[in-house]
């Protein structure tokens, strides 16, 4: 069982190991996604200027449906604003996510199923990169505003979906006990 | 190792840019963001109070999205930017 507790400005997570696990394994395909349909950057021979201004990045969104969710159109209705926008922001919007989702990763990896003391900043990265695996999944799980939180709840055992599911919710679970130890 | 730059003259300021209508940072909402959450970054990334942040994160839940921040188009983007980063669903438009 997850349990938080707060010392001063640190808030102390620890996890049993098989949900250390989990979470690793879930920020794994999250950093591996991150990095995937990223066009190589420009190097210095190819286009100085644009390495340098770090313009080189992509103008049209991810094919992905969860890449699309985590790096959305910065207009509604203006394909071409939102492509000069994604040429100068994507890369590094993806970059943050990586090293959020890394951050968390390797503290995982050294404590393993001990303690893990979270400094005010490294709390910034967990929530953000908790929040965007909880994207992820809801995007995956296809979770609609409509939808009535009850038929979630309800979903029979047998369900291909009940086990994706139950990661999202204890993912919410995660955040928001983090959320609320960080107050 | 360069030397410093010299100080530039401040640019002569486009009359026309400044009275154009200051645009706006929409944050939608969204099934999956928690609103606890979505209050936190309100208050983290603008400084907002807590109360401001949780008028305009329920306004984004109730009413499905809340103009969050206004100013130039370039601080609009930064501010998306930022949305983005927090994985917030954010756009930027003229007001």
């Amino acid at each position: 069982m997850t349990r938080f507790r707060k010392r001063r400005k640190t808030v102390v997570v620890s996890f049993a190991e098989h949900e250390a696990d989990i979470l690793a394994n879930l920020l794994r395909n999250l950093v591996e996604l991150l990095y995937d349909g990223l066009p190589p950057r420009a190097t210095e021979s190819s286009d100085p200027l644009a390495a340098l201004l770090d313009s080189d990045g992509p103008t049209s969104p991810p094919e992905d449906v969860v890449l699309q969710r985590l790096l959305p159109d910065a207009y509604k209705e203006d394909d071409q604003a939102s492509g000069e926008f994604r040429r100068f922001t994507e890369r590094g919007l993806r970059d943050g996510k990586i090293s959020d989702a890394k951050r968390v990763l390797s503290a995982l990896e050294e404590s393993g199923a001990d303690e893990i003391a979270l400094e005010p900043d490294e709390q910034l990265s967990w929530l953000r990169a908790l929040n965007d695996l909880r994207l992820a999944i809801g995007t995956r799980l296809d979770i609609k505003e409509e939808d009535d939180y009850s038929t979630w709840e309800k979903l029979p055992d047998d369900d291909p979906r009940r086990l994706t599911y139950d990661l999202y919710d204890w993912l919410g679970y995660l955040q928001s006990a983090l959320l609320h130890n960080m107050r | 190792m360069s030397t410093a730059p010299s100080e530039l003259e401040s640019p002569e300021v486009d009359e026309a840019i400044e009275l154009s209508p200051p645009w706006v940072t929409i944050v939608w909402n969204d099934p999956v963001n928690l609103m606890d959450y979505v209050t936190f970054v309100f208050q983290t990334y603008f400084g907002y109070s807590k109360h401001k942040a949780e008028k305009l994160m329920l306004q984004v839940h109730q009413e499905g999205k809340s103009a969050v921040s206004n100013g130039n188009r370039e601080a609009m983007e930064r501010d998306v930017e930022a949305m983005h980063s927090y994985g917030l669903w954010a756009t930027c438009e003229k007001s």
